[in-house]
């Protein structure tokens, strides 16, 4: 149990209509109907004791510690199960209560050992503490009768197992199944021999199911089940809450400290987004600040074959502005351009766009988004008139069906993955559309109704055919369509639809989807009452990502699915700050709020704001600075806490480019893969080292708190301010409360933001402005952003990108749960136990046929180039698709693929390559070339660490640039 | 960019607007280009155009005619002479 928590209320909070008053200890107490005797005590400010309960999960009844006398009523009922009733008079204090409650302590003592873990108190252990409370001293009973000789289950890396410790309250059990939906434990045994186990007899915590979400560790009312930080640091004293940097999902935590050190960050039972749930990543995986590989002076070179040069601050900021302005006269301002981060905060992107429109002057900057998301922004603003999620997380709540369309939740966006789960438990049905059997597909009480296993690019021909049912069989709803949407839009949209071309049973040939399965899928859609749409990248990351994205909404309009709880259309954003990266004006089109830069309006307010003129013009995005690097004409690139190199497709292409500029400013944690490239390199700051905001997938603006200082000094706004400053700019902010000031007064859908609301609030979704002060959760209510929703056309265009004889197969990319992104973060935690290389998923048909097992090492080609790796043959796959990770540099699938792009925003197409598969027993000539350059490219002057071979991908032999053979 | 490549994402733009009626979809192809392409890749396409336009579809050959009818307004040192020397350097 995290002791630093606030107040445990022992059941969860209910809400009814209906109030019901009652009298606690002579107290007259009022709460909703439904609610526990003892949530009713404890919120009146009433402590009762207990050791099942905990305010996460349903009430128990098995430690009869909360038991108490109700007037009228025989016995001494647990107040946990009790349910309040008007009138009821209650007494949780007597001497009678008190002498049942010490037998139980005294009982529970007997087998246990009596002392914290910790060298502090009671340490971590409520059992000790009601036994001090209690005042029971000692033990009448035999001690260590069962369990005092179990060993310690050490087996994960993060926690420990300790079963004499444990008192079989279930607690943890019912976490793992409740929360997380993972139904990792059982107890076996019956009666005193009864114990808490996790998987089958002969499994650890580690081999077992458990994915370490941590839920246990904090339902565990005493030291049974307890964080390796604890016992080594002992407990901590105070606690800060902040915002996880990994995820979309924006999990709020309270980072637990003791003097200045993070022991552990337990989640936040206030937290809007994560309501006290986690993830591996998120709860465990920090680490990585405090890892040696941390650059923490700044460095520069003249050229990319130099060995790295430890400066001071002044000379690296002194260097780069030389270049900068050397390039700028020579070249123009045209010549520079910036890529912002969706890891670091609103306040630090805002920062990196000003000084590339302000400071540069130039419109070329650009995000990460651009290869993830931004086929959401164009989608969605098309169709409703703004570029963000409908909903908020608990609106899943109220979800009657499901529609997981290309999107992982159980791996990707965890957190939000349990919420989903627990509402499919509760009877929502499902539809998943995804060329692979995601978990959600099957797993412990969840099943699919229906899995659309389509093909990999095929989706708007899926998506086509499913409008194409509703509107034939007269599904739509017209009621809405007609008051909301416009309906001219909406007659030639239907016209479209309804051609024989997207009929189910003409799109089966491209989808490979029978046509049955689509129109039952599409029927229960459009009828089983409310319907809402969940996509990842398996949506955007297409040819025809927008497309997708559009015909999405344009379901969503046509069954009236939008505007209220349980609905929507709502993408899961796969950083931590994608939405706010977005939002912060990042994209070389658009200022801040998603205003175009041609809208001289617009313009005037950020003119007299910043005091410069900005560019009319859209600026280059990623690829096209790539492209004119190639070309000659872009020369300067500063990248804040982005790796291109290794995250964006065809690395020779990319690698071409930033070899061809003359001055690349690298700001990260790690010498990351593209600092290969770089001149200079600042070192920056974690999400532990830094004030400022996150936006997460349903606009929800959370807090970061700064808890310690980043080793080199600066947090990553303080920096660009750096720059800037010696760029002759005046950019003097002292905190980022004041840049959030100066985003409230640009962007309308800000304006009533601050850190001052967010603090008192929590968090706030945006827009918050004068209708809104406390921020929107669903979007569209009574009426579209854009006025009346739009629908829009979306032919079905075949990617160019088709399997062939020479590649037979179709590859594509995803992540898993224990890792994130390009890994440099959590390649540096222990969380490579669970996966320390990436593996190429390979049906078991395709692998027969190819003479691939388990662990074979391949060579996976496409036309663009040629890596090797790991096979694991999965039935998970669908016959004549390949999958693979991207988390190791070493291993580096975008080798493998293509060019291809959205056609509207030109978000890579990473999940579909052609590729052919073969056994083999050695490295790519590309990856040894590339460890090569690497090598060469990365060594610093001094001694620094730059990758401890513990974070390089699993069987690579670094000395011999070679994997080791399969076993 | 190589030339192929815009060739290939002029044309996937048009391929998408070619679905809706002629005068729409010629409006959505150069609204589309004039709004996303920054001035170096129109320049591009322009001079693409100007030297036979080889393969690319009927809707961008119309994007183009009204792509040089308009000036770029400004833009990034807010001189469109310094940005046409850069796009003449770009080919
Ligand atoms: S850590 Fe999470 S998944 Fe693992 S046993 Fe505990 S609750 Fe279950
Ligand atoms: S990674 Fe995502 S789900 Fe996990 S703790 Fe962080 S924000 Fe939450
Ligand atoms: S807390 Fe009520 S029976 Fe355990």
């Amino acid at each position: 149990m995290a002791s630093l928590n606030p107040v445990n209320y022992g059941t969860p909070r209910r809400s009814s209509d209906t109030q019901i008053t009652l009298e606690i200890d002579g107290q007259s107490v009022t709460v909703p109907q439904g609610t526990s005797v003892m949530r009713a005590a404890i919120e009146s400010g009433i402590e009762v004791p207990k050791l099942c309960a905990s305010d996460m999960l349903e009430p128990f009844g098995s430690c009869r510690l909360c038991l108490v006398e109700i007037e009228g009523r025989k016995g001494y009922p647990a107040s946990c199960t009790t349910e309040v009733s008007e009138g009821m008079q209650v007494a949780t204090q007597t001497d009678k209560l008190n002498q049942i409650r010490r037998g139980v302590v005294e009982l529970y003592l007997s087998d246990h050992p009596g002392e914290s873990l910790t060298p502090e108190g009671h340490g971590d252990d409520e059992l000790l503490e009601l036994a001090d409370r209690l005042d029971v001293t000692e033990v009448r009973y035999n001690k260590g009768r069962n369990h005092q000789l179990a060993t310690v289950d050490g087996s994960n890396p993060y926690f420990d197992f300790d079963a004499s410790r444990c008192i079989v309250c279930s607690r943890c059990v019912r976490a793992c199944n409740e929360v997380q939906g993972t139904f990792a434990l059982t107890v076996d045994g019956r009666g005193f021999a009864s114990m808490i186990s996790a998987g089958t007899d002969d499994d650890n915590f580690l081999s077992s199911e458990c994915v370490s979400c941590g839920a246990c560790i904090q339902a565990c009312p005493t030291e049974a089940l307890i964080e390796k930080d604890v016992v080594e640091m002992g407990m901590p004293e105070r606690s800060v809450t902040t915002t996880c940097a990994y995820c979309g999902v924006g999990c709020s935590f309270n980072a637990e400290l003791k003097g200045d050190e993070v022991v552990r960050m337990v989640p936040a039972k206030q937290g809007k987004a994560n309501q006290g749930h986690s993830c591996v990543k998120g709860r465990f995986a920090w680490g990585y600040t405090n890892h040696p590989d941390r650059i923490t002076k700044p460095m520069v070179r003249d050229k990319i074959t130099d060995p790295w040069r430890e400066v001071s601050w002044d000379e690296a900021i002194a260097f780069s502005v030389d270049k900068i302005n050397g390039i700028r006269e020579q070249y123009g301002s045209g010549a520079l351009g910036a890529i912002t981060s969706s890891r670091c905060t609103n306040e630090e992107t805002f920062l990196v766009q000003k000084l590339a429109r302000a400071v540069f002057n130039t419109n070329n900057v650009d995000t990460c988004a651009r290869v993830c998301h931004s086929p959401t922004g164009y989608g969605l603003n098309s169709t409703f008139g703004t570029s963000a999620g409908t909903q908020d997380f608990v609106s899943v709540e109220k979800c009657d069906v499901i529609l997981v369309i290309g999107a992982n939740p159980t791996d990707a966006h965890p957190v939000f993955g349990s919420q989903m789960k627990r509402r499919l438990r509760q009877g929502a049905r499902l539809i998943v559309c995804d060329p692979r059997a995601i978990d959600l597909v099957r797993s412990p009480h969840v099943q699919a109704d229906y899995h659309l296993q389509l093909r990999p690019g095929t989706n708007v021909a899926l998506v086509n055919s499913m409008a194409h049912t509703i509107l034939s069989e007269g599904l739509e709803n017209r009621v809405f369509v007609e008051e909301r949407c416009d309906m001219d839009e909406y007659d030639g949209w239907r016209e479209f639809i309804l051609r024989d071309e997207n009929s189910p049973e003409n799109t089966e040939q491209y989808t490979g989807v029978p046509a049955s399965m689509v129109r039952e899928a599409a029927r229960l859609y459009a009828t089983g009452g409310n319907g809402a749409i969940y996509y990842g990248l398996g949506v955007t990351e297409h040819s025809q990502g927008s497309t997708m994205v559009m015909g999405m909404a344009n379901i969503a309009m046509a069954t009236g699915n939008i505007g209220r709880p349980g609905m929507g259309v709502n993408p899961l954003r796969g950083q931590n700050n994608v939405q706010g990266s977005c939002d912060m004006g990042s994209f070389p089109h658009e200022l801040p709020g998603y205003r175009h830069v041609s809208d001289q309006n617009v313009r005037d307010i950020f003119e007299k704001e910043w005091g410069v003129t900005i560019g009319s013009e859209p600026g280059l995005r990623i690829p096209n600075m790539i492209d004119a690097a190639t070309a000659g004409t872009f020369k300067g690139l500063y990248v804040q806490g982005e790796d291109i190199l290794q995250s964006d497709p065809n690395i020779k292409h990319i690698a071409a480019g930033l070899a061809a500029m003359e001055c690349v400013i690298i700001q990260d944690i790690f010498l990351n893969e593209t600092a290969s490239y770089a001149h200079v390199f600042l070192p920056g700051s974690t999400f532990l080292e830094k004030d400022g905001t996150f936006t997460n997938a349903e606009r929800r603006i959370n807090r970061v708190r700064k808890i310690q200082t980043a080793p080199a000094g600066y947090a990553d706004w303080e920096i660009t301010q750096l720059l800037a400053q010696a760029l002759g700019y005046p950019m003097n902010y002292s905190h980022p409360s004041e840049i959030m000031d100066e985003i409230a007064r640009t962007t309308p859908t800000f304006k009533g933001v601050s850190f001052d609301k967010i603090d008192a609030l929590g968090s706030v979704q945006w827009p918050c402005n004068d209708d809104n002060p406390e921020g929107t959760p669903v979007m569209h209510v009574d009426t579209f952003v854009r006025g009346k929703g739009k629908f829009m056309l979306t032919p079905f265009v075949p990617t160019e990108e088709r399997a062939n004889r020479k590649f037979p197969l179709l590859l594509t990319t995803g992540r898993i749960l224990s890792q994130y992104n390009v890994g440099a973060q959590t390649r540096r935690t222990a969380n490579r136990l669970w996966h320390a290389e990436d593996w190429l998923e390979v049906h078991p048909s395709d692998a027969e046929m190819r003479g691939i097992k388990d662990g074979t090492l391949v060579a996976v080609a496409s036309r663009m180039g040629e890596t090797t790796l790991r096979a694991k043959v999965s039935e998970r796959m669908t016959p004549g698709v390949v999958y693979t990770t991207f988390h190791f540099p070493e291993t580096a699938a975008n080798v493998v693929t293509t060019e291809f792009s959205d056609w509207a925003t030109e978000c890579p197409e990473y999940k579909v390559t052609a590729v052919e598969v073969r056994p083999c027993n050695t490295m790519s000539e590309w990856q040894r070339r590339y460890i090569d350059t690497r090598e060469k490219q990365q060594q610093i002057e001094s001694e620094q660490s730059v990758r401890d071979p513990d974070s390089v991908a699993a069987g690579f032999d670094a000395g011999d640039k070679e994997w080791e053979p399969a076993e | 960019m190589e030339n192929d490549k815009m060739v290939r994402q002029a044309n996937q733009i048009a391929q998408y607007f070619s679905v809706y009626p002629q005068a729409r979809a010629e409006e959505g192809v150069h609204g589309h280009i004039r709004k996303f392409w920054e001035p170096r890749i129109r320049t591009q396409l322009i001079e693409y155009v100007a030297a036979g336009g080889n393969g690319l579809h009927e809707l961008v050959h119309t994007a183009v005619d009204s792509l040089r009818d308009e000036p770029s307004s400004g833009g990034e040192s807010g001189d469109p002479a310094a940005q046409q020397e850069i796009g003449r350097r770009a080919t």
